[in-house]
């Protein structure tokens, strides 16, 4: 259950950045990886917890994303669909390979973290269940994230300007909206979002090259269920996403688990290719 | 090339005048594997013909249509091991089970494809891509399957019956170009056929195809079996090649994206495209892992990763440099 506020910060990411610029950024996972990577070795070697960390890493990242945006990004948005759509995935693939080059495939892990392995026992109905903190602590946070991210886009000046940039880009500009620098922050925010899940992964989860793999899978999952370029459709989604993995786990098969989620996928996408919070195409 | 003799009857004339670069590229992949006659070397050719005839199954979808499919591994995986069950569960000779490998595979795509031909673009792209990792997950816990260990295809005497060889791989790179060419020529006749000029008129505008009376789903529908046949048939010359398949390093992500990057490369939509994207990624990745990768270091793909984003400054793919007024100028100089 947990798991889902982390996909959800990630969907916000990437539904930002489509809902923004209409760019599928495919590279998003791997973002979340180099995030992972970031504060694996700010903890390994110079010694500072992941919550700590997060200040360095998330600013970081926001930064690698505006050169990103700034080289390469600003082309795909002018290039055709499927040319766009490959070179989004292209640049996670070279990504990936690159972390496997420098930092080889081997699962890694931070110890003696602040919240390190810290676990509360609730009891719910009787049972005894125990929760542990830095999952808490991920989705807390993630749950945040989010919640200041929308804060961001629909109460301040900034934000009303990203939205209407989404919804008109011309009208926007006409208005006076620098679309460009739009642009920028929309790809860059999105960046820091998924980078902020990935270091609060790393307090419990393994940090290896294809770990964003699956998570850009889920975050377009979730950002489908939810509607393209809708922030709530996007926690929504991910909170769902979460809630059929566990489920799933449960009443079935676990290793099929995440092929029951591609399967409610396809099966929304057919039915409603819009989404829940979306709006066609 | 000079005039030709007077003498000469005028019917081959014109088949050499329209065909000859066809002729010419064919003969030099017959002579290729003794010019270079190593076995790693004959190994990078049969991935490249591999490539490139997967390349043009999925242009049938993918480029002439305009439908992004990245879910094609999924029915490579699909002949593999249709082919390679049939034989160990029935004794069925691989060269039927290529072709049962092919129409299940139709089958299949038939039936979980049709429902996203409503979908468009990016849409379409991220639903076949679920799809096809659904089936990958699907054989990977499929015990009947063999589930994540595979299927070892057991060791017969080589014979092009038996669809094995051992003591050289040309076989199998003779048998990989002659399906190329059969696919070439295929593509060659849908590209002037009606057939042709509907996947096209859907790729340009699926609304105007569909005012000017095209059955849009038909159409999506029959490129989509054509190109997940050939992609089946693939996937059984590969099982042959291979003698061992699993849903892990048959059906990976990967593979769908390389099936689908090597005609973009090239140039997607057009004949030649998978023809001029297959050589570069495949010895790039081929060599690269040879002499770079050492234990998975992932070279390979960084290249591949780099070619992909490097498609967005050349969008219409290396193909659009022969088609320049420029290039046509040279050539027609060359010819004289």
């Amino acid at each position: 259950m947990l798991w889902g506020a982390i996909y959800a910060l990630v969907a916000v990411g990437l539904s930002l950045i489509w809902g923004v610029m209409g760019v599928l950024n495919l590279a998003h996972g791997d973002f979340l990886m180099l995030g992972m990577f970031g504060a694996y070795w700010l903890a390994t070697l110079l010694g500072i917890d992941p919550l700590i960390g997060l200040l360095i890493v998330a600013p970081a990242m926001f930064l690698l994303a505006l050169g990103i945006h700034k080289s390469l990004i600003t082309r795909v948005i002018k290039a055709p669909r499927l040319t766009a759509l490959l070179a989004t995935f292209g640049l996670g693939i070279f990504l990936r390979n690159l972390a496997h080059f420098l930092w080889t495939a081997d699962y890694r892990l931070i110890g003696n973290t602040l919240v390190g392995d810290r676990v509360i026992t609730v009891s719910i109905l009787g049972g005894t269940n125990f929760i542990s903190v830095p999952k808490l602590l991920a989705a807390g946070g993630s749950l945040a994230t989010t919640a200041l991210l929308y804060w961001f886009i629909k109460h301040t000046k900034t934000g009303r300007a990203l939205q209407a940039t989404a919804m008109n880009r011309q009208a926007a500009a006409l208005m006076g909206i620098d679309t460009e620098r739009m642009y920028m922050l929309a790809y860059s925010l999105g960046i820091a979002c998924v980078s902020v899940a990935g270091v609060l992964l790393t307090n419990f989860f393994i940090i290896f090259p294809e770990v964003g793999v699956m998570f850009v899978l889920y975050a377009l999952v979730a950002v489908t269920i939810g509607g393209f370029g809708s922030i709530q459709g996007a926690l929504v989604g991910g909170l769902i996403i979460g809630l059929i993995e566990s489920i799933g786990g449960f009443v079935g098969i676990p290793a099929l688990k995440q092929a029951l989620v591609f399967a409610v996928f396809v099966i929304v996408v057919v039915l409603r290719p819009q989404g829940l919070f979306g709006w066609a195409d | 090339m000079g005039r030709l003799k007077p003498l000469m009857v005028r019917q081959p004339r014109i088949f050499w005048r329209k065909n000859y670069i066809f002729i010419v590229a064919f003969a030099l992949l017959l002579a290729l594997p003794f010019i270079f006659t190593a076995r790693f070397q004959h190994h990078v050719m049969i991935k490249v013909l591999m490539f490139a005839f997967l390349g043009c199954a999925w242009n049938i979808i993918g480029g002439y249509t305009g439908q992004v499919a990245l879910g094609h591994a999924a029915f490579f995986g699909i002949g593999a091991y249709t082919s390679s069950l049939c034989y160990i569960w029935f004794g069925l000779n691989p060269w039927f089970g290529m072709l049962l490998g092919g129409v299940l595979a139709v089958a299949v795509s038939a039936g979980i494809n049709y429902p996203c031909f409503r979908l468009h673009g990016r849409y379409f792209a991220i639903a076949t891509l679920a799809l096809g990792m659904i089936i990958r997950l699907l054989f990977t816990n499929w015990r009947l399957v063999g589930g994540a260990l595979g299927v070892r295809l057991p060791l017969l005497p080589e014979s092009l019956w038996n669809f094995q060889f051992h003591t050289t791989k040309l076989p199998y790179y003779y048998i990989t170009l002659v399906f190329c060419a059969l696919i070439f020529a295929l593509l060659y006749k849908i590209e002037r056929s009606k057939l042709g000029f509907y996947l096209r008129a859907i790729k340009e505008s699926e609304e105007a195809a569909k005012s000017l009376g095209i059955d849009v789903a038909k159409y999506k529908l029959v490129a989509m079996s054509i190109s997940v046949f050939f992609t089946a048939m693939a996937g059984t010359i590969y099982a042959q090649y291979v003698l061992y398949i699993d849903p892990i390093s048959l059906m990976p992500l990967m593979t769908s994206i390389l099936i689908c990057v090597v005609p973009v490369v090239g140039g997607a939509g057009t004949l030649w495209g998978p023809a001029l994207g297959a050589p570069i990624l495949m010895v790039a990745i081929e060599y690269s892992r040879a002499w770079l990768g050492g234990g998975g270091r992932g070279v390979d793909y960084m290249i591949v990763g780099a070619i992909m984003v490097a498609i967005i400054f050349r969008p219409a793919g290396l193909i659009s440099f022969f088609q320049g007024p420029r290039f046509r100028q040279w050539w027609k100089r060359i010819r004289g």
